[in-house]
This record gives C-alpha cells, sequence and structure tokens, in this order.
C-alpha cells in the first residue's frame, strides 16, 4: 500500500484590528523614527557640533587676555554662547519638509495617528539632539578650565535649560516648514539666529552695552537665557563681590525667557500643523 | 463591513474655479475591484484623496466602510490602506522599520505587527532588501513597499493611486500579481486608480470612466467594450478626407465610423466580412492606406466614443505608459 504525505494547507492568517495607538505611543513613534534618522545624517550633526567648539576656541584665544584686565572670566563668560550657538536652529524642520513634498507625510496623515504627535514626536528627538549637542561642548569648557560653582546638579540644569532653549526655537522652522514645505524657506529661517543670538550680551557684559544695542539686548530673550546659564557656571562671572552660588531670581528670568520665546514660537508652529493636516 | 464598500453621492471638489471633480456618484461592493480609468488631470486623484480623507469635498458625501469620509474621518482611516501616485516613502527607514511604523501608528502590538510584516512580505515580495535602507530600492521595490505599507493594518479596502504609473513591464505584472492575489486571497475590496487600459482591462471587474470630473461610463470591461460594438478595423491613412469617410460609412455591415487625424475606425459586428469591402472602399476613395487592421475593441475606443479623443491624446503628455501620440491634439468624432 503507498501513502500519500499531504500537505497541511496553511492555516489562514489571523486578522488584525487596526486601533488608534494612544497619544504616547504615538508620539514615542514619530519620534523614534526622527532618532533612528539622526546618525544617518551625519552631515546635519556634524557642522552644529563643531562651529560652536571651533568660535569658542577662537574667541577665548582672541580675547581672553583683553577681557582679563575687565576682571572677566571669558572661558566661562563664552561656554553659554558656545552650547546656545550647539543647540541653536538644530531641529528636523528639513526632514519634515522632504515628508511634505515626498507624500510621507500623507501616509501618516492617512494613519489613525493624532496630528500633534507629529509634531511632538520631531520636538521629541530635536530635545534628545540638542542635548546630546551641548555635552560635548560642555566637555571642552571643563577641558579648558572652566568650573561650575554649582557643581554636578548645576550642569545638569545648564543641560536641560539649554535643550529647552534648542527645543523652543525649533517652532520656528517647523512653522516655516509647515506653513511652506518649501526647504528654501526653512534653511533661510536661519537667519532668525542672528538677531536672537548676537544683538544681546553674547561677547560683552549688559553693563557694557551702549545705545540702541543695549535697549534691544533688554527686551531679547537671548540676554537672560545667557545670563541665567553663565550663573550656573560662576557666581562672579564679571568680576566683582560673588553672588549667591544659585542665583534662582537670574535663573527664574532665564526659564521666563525660554517660556515666553516658545510661547510665540511654538504657537506659531501648531497654528502652521493645524492648517498643514486641515483637509482644506 | 457592509456590503456596499464605497459610495458616494454628486461628490465633488472645487480648486479656485475649477471643478476637479464634478458630481460623481458610485456605488461598489465589497470584494471587488474597481478600476477608475481616465487621463491625467481628470479627477481620479483627487476623487482618491476625498476618499482617504485627505481632502474634504466641495459638496457631496463620501461613504467609506460605512463611515462618511467629512464626518468620522478617523474612523475611515482605520479601515482603509492607501498606496497615493508616487510612492509615499521615507527614503533613510530601512523597509521593515517603515512597515513596522506604520503598524505602530495602526496600534498593533508587536507580536501582531511582527507577523503582518512577515505576512505582507510574503504577499509583496522586496526579499532580503526588507532590510537594507529605501533610498537603495528601485522604483519597483519602492512601489511594492508602498504597496505593503498600505496593507500591514489589514484594511478592508484599499485605494491604489495609479499604481504602476513609471513601472517597467516586469515590475507592472508583479504588481498586477499582488493585486489579484490580495483581493482573490483576502476579498479586499481594491479602488484602483490608473491611465493605463491593459491595467483596467486586466484587474478590474468593473471599470468607472472618468473625463474631466465625471463619469462617462460604468461597466464590467466587457461591457463597456460591447458598447462600441464586437470588432474594430483601423485604418491609417496618409491623409484624411470627408469623402473617404463617407465612403466607409457607405460599406454594408458597418455600424460606425470614428476619425481621430489620420486613423479611422471602423466600427462592425463582424470584422472579417467587413475587411475587404472596406479596402475596397479606400481604394474606390482614393485613399492612400499607410496600414489596416482588424482587432476586438478595447477600453480606448470606448473612451473615444464617448469623449472624442484617445485616451493618451488627453494625458497632455504628461508621463504616460503609452506615449501621448504627437501632435494628436485635435480630434474629430464622425457617426454614420
Amino acid at each position: 500500500m503507498t501513502s500519500t504525505a499531504v500537505a497541511p494547507a496553511p492555516a489562514p492568517a489571523r486578522r488584525v484590528q487596526a486601533r488608534p495607538a494612544g497619544f504616547v505611543v504615538d508620539v514615542a513613534s514619530v519620534a523614534r523614527r526622527a532618532i533612528r534618522q539622526i546618525p544617518r545624517e551625519p552631515e546635519a550633526v556634524i557642522p552644529a557640533l563643531i562651529v560652536p567648539i571651533f568660535f569658542y576656541v577662537l574667541n577665548i584665544g582672541a580675547l581672553s587676555t583683553v577681557t582679563r584686565t575687565a576682571g572677566i572670566d571669558f572661558k566661562a563668560f563664552e561656554l553659554p554662547v558656545a552650547v546656545v550657538f550647539a543647540v541653536t536652529g538644530v531641529s528636523r524642520a528639513s526632514a519634515l519638509v522632504t515628508d511634505i513634498q515626498n507624500g510621507y507625510f500623507d501616509r501618516l496623515v492617512i494613519t489613525p495617528v493624532r496630528r500633534l504627535p507629529l509634531l511632538l514626536g520631531l520636538m521629541t528627538a530635536d530635545l534628545t539632539l540638542v542635548a546630546a549637542l551641548a555635552v560635548p561642548v560642555l566637555l571642552v569648557g571643563l577641558g579648558l578650565g572652566v568650573g561650575f560653582v554649582t557643581g554636578v546638579a548645576g550642569m545638569v540644569v545648564f543641560i536641560v535649560l539649554s535643550g529647552l532653549w534648542g527645543l523652543v526655537f525649533t517652532g520656528l522652522p517647523y512653522a516655516i516648514a509647515l506653513k511652506t514645505g518649501n526647504p528654501g524657506a526653512v534653511n533661510a529661517s536661519f537667519v532668525l539666529f542672528f538677531p536672537i543670538t548676537f544683538l544681546s550680551t553674547t561677547f560683552v557684559p549688559a553693563p557694557a552695552l551702549q545705545g540702541w544695542l543695549r535697549a534691544v539686548a533688554n527686551v531679547n530673550p537671548m540676554t537672560y537665557i545667557l545670563a541665567g546659564l553663565r550663573s550656573l557656571v560662576s557666581n562672579h562671572i564679571t568680576g566683582g563681590r560673588p553672588g549667591p552660588v544659585w542665583n534662582f531670581t537670574v535663573l527664574g528670568e532665564a526659564v521666563l525667557a525660554i517660556a515666553a520665546f516658545g510661547a510665540v514660537s511654538l504657537t506659531l508652529a501648531l497654528l502652521a500643523l493645524r492648517g498643514r493636516v486641515r483637509r482644506r | 463591513m457592509t456590503d456596499t464598500a464605497v459610495a458616494t453621492e454628486d461628490i465633488a471638489r472645487q480648486f479656485g474655479d475649477v471643478w476637479a471633480v464634478h458630481g460623481v456618484d458610485l456605488a461598489i461592493p465589497a470584494g471587488e475591484i474597481y478600476g477608475f480609468l481616465g487621463p491625467n488631470g481628470a479627477g481620479k486623484s483627487t476623487l482618491v484623496r476625498m476618499l482617504c480623507t485627505l481632502l474634504r469635498p466641495t459638496r457631496g458625501r463620501g461613504i467609506v466602510a460605512g463611515h462618511d469620509v467629512a464626518r468620522h474621518p478617523e474612523q475611515v482611516r482605520l479601515r482603509i490602506g492607501v498606496a497615493l501616485q508616487d510612492a509615499a516613502l521615507d527614503d533613510r527607514q530601512t523597509g521593515r522599520e517603515l512597515l513596522d511604523l506604520q503598524g505602530r501608528l495602526y496600534g498593533l502590538r508587536r507580536d501582531e505587527r511582527n507577523a503582518r510584516v512577515a505576512q505582507v512580505l510574503r504577499l509583496v515580495d522586496i526579499g532580503s532588501a526588507i532590510d537594507r535602507q529605501v533610498k537603495t530600492y528601485s522604483g519597483g521595490m519602492k512601489r511594492r513597499l508602498d504597496l505593503a505599507a498600505a496593507l500591514i493594518h489589514d484594511p478592508d479596502i484599499v485605494f491604489l493611486d495609479e499604481p504602476t504609473t513609471g513601472l517597467d513591464p516586469e515590475s507592472r505584472a508583479a504588481v498586477w500579481d499582488e493585486v489579484r492575489m490580495l483581493n482573490q486571497e483576502h476579498g479586499t475590496t481594491i479602488f484602483l486608480t490608473t491611465q493605463y487600459l491593459e491595467e483596467a482591462d486586466e484587474l478590474a471587474h468593473r471599470v468607472g470612466i472618468i473625463s474631466r470630473g465625471r463619469i462617462v461610463a460604468e461597466g464590467t470591461p466587457d461591457e463597456l467594450k460591447r458598447t462600441v460594438g464586437t470588432d474594430v478595423v483601423v485604418v491609417r491613412l496618409e491623409d484624411l478626407d470627408e469623402a473617404t469617410l463617407h465612403a466607409l460609412r457607405q460599406v454594408p455591415g458597418v455600424e460606425e465610423v470614428v476619425a481621430d487625424r489620420h486613423e479611422v475606425m471602423v466600427h462592425a459586428e463582424n470584422g472579417a466580412a467587413v475587411v475587404s469591402p472596406v479596402a475596397v472602399a479606400l481604394h474606390d476613395a482614393g485613399a492612400a492606406v499607410v496600414s489596416l487592421t482588424l482587432r476586438t475593441p478595447t477600453l480606448d475606443d470606448v473612451f473615444l466614443q464617448l469623449t472624442g479623443s484617445h485616451l493618451e491624446a488627453e494625458e497632455g503628455g504628461a508621463g504616460g505608459a503609452t506615449a501621448p501620440a504627437q501632435g494628436r491634439t485635435r480630434h474629430e468624432a464622425v457617426r454614420p
């Protein structure tokens, strides 16, 4: 007798049920993709690290001797500037424009994903990146002999404040990316970086600023952010009598400046997101 | 799911002063492959974008999987898969990462995602490239990955907007096989837009022909072709004049004569029986014949009869699979 081997029929595939993933999962999913892309685009990250370190070393090499006569510890004074340079303007806005242009953004919009996580996920990735960029710049400063009067806790606050500033600044390029879908416009948004960072106490303390520059610096949030960051590094960074180790007044003003800037930039970004996903 | 997968009532969409879709009524039963055939700019993609919740209709109603696309878009999104015109992919993800992200956004658990990725990869053959970044893929592989992404959550209805535009014949055939398998083995309803006659003919159970935002005919490919007669004698001439057309109309057995510049379509119930009389009539009329062929009707003949122009001629020369005939911008429909 012969027997015939009969291959079992493949079991029918079990059907799955699509469902909303939930807000946190949506944010995490979008952020996970964005973070994964970062090391795949080293050309977007490496300059953001090299340029601020280069200018930090250059500036303190050129001006330390001059500023020392004025009683300013220029290495400590400029370290927050270097970190702010590293974290300002770093965002996934260009990648977002690419998604808009090639239709991938539409693919995401057709899924049940909530609309806000499409932006918050990218910002979460940005926060991760700017914090990662701030650390090596900080280490360079420490390597050059800058000490933190507030210790390790102060360094952590320094990174957090820098990261938050970098995050709220991304609202501008995201607003432009979502509004225009144009890579050129997003790149042009970098010009906003210059007035915000240079019409401030970037190179000299506030009392040394004169005339219109002083007036502009007084209303520029960057002035207060730099002051807050500098207060974490040294309590007598511009000479004179040492202040308190933790200057909560100055730190509070820095937080308020970040919050005020963020209220504007993030509102613009959210409005642009709403316009982009609205089914016209 | 309801028996009707997709239904529209007078759905329309206006951009500025232009009506891209001008009052379309559809009723597509579950499990059907519906081919939406028309040239570039006819309104196919606009209709798809309304049905998959990317665009709001200016007027009318669209019901997909039992839910109104304007009122309950979130319910529609859970039940549809979409592969839009031009594969919408992220070049810097691997194929597997892209599919996994899609699965996450549809709320699938890890075990469900892994199982679905394996299932769609059995349907859509991408091979070991699934673990490479998408930027290394060929056009055909990108299309197949796009299709896989549309299927990851096991949707009831899949919208494919010109899924084979720009693909080589081999890749096109592979996508056709995948679409057929998806429909036959999974019972998935497929709404397929295309500008390729052959694609609609090969794949679709029913075809809707759209021209300038309106459906001008609908039926099975055979039903549509029967509307233009059973056979067509195609005559290419060096010059076409009214006397030649008149002579052809007088041939016994000829039902209709349709002219398009140097080409004349002679419709007849029995094509073989009229070939010789047509040749004689052309000779007697002094026509300079370039070629004379007998064939069965195509959907292009249907389109020509309904709109007065070839499907390719309406494309405006933009990326058609069958390259638009140069200079075929003027046309003339002549009925006996």
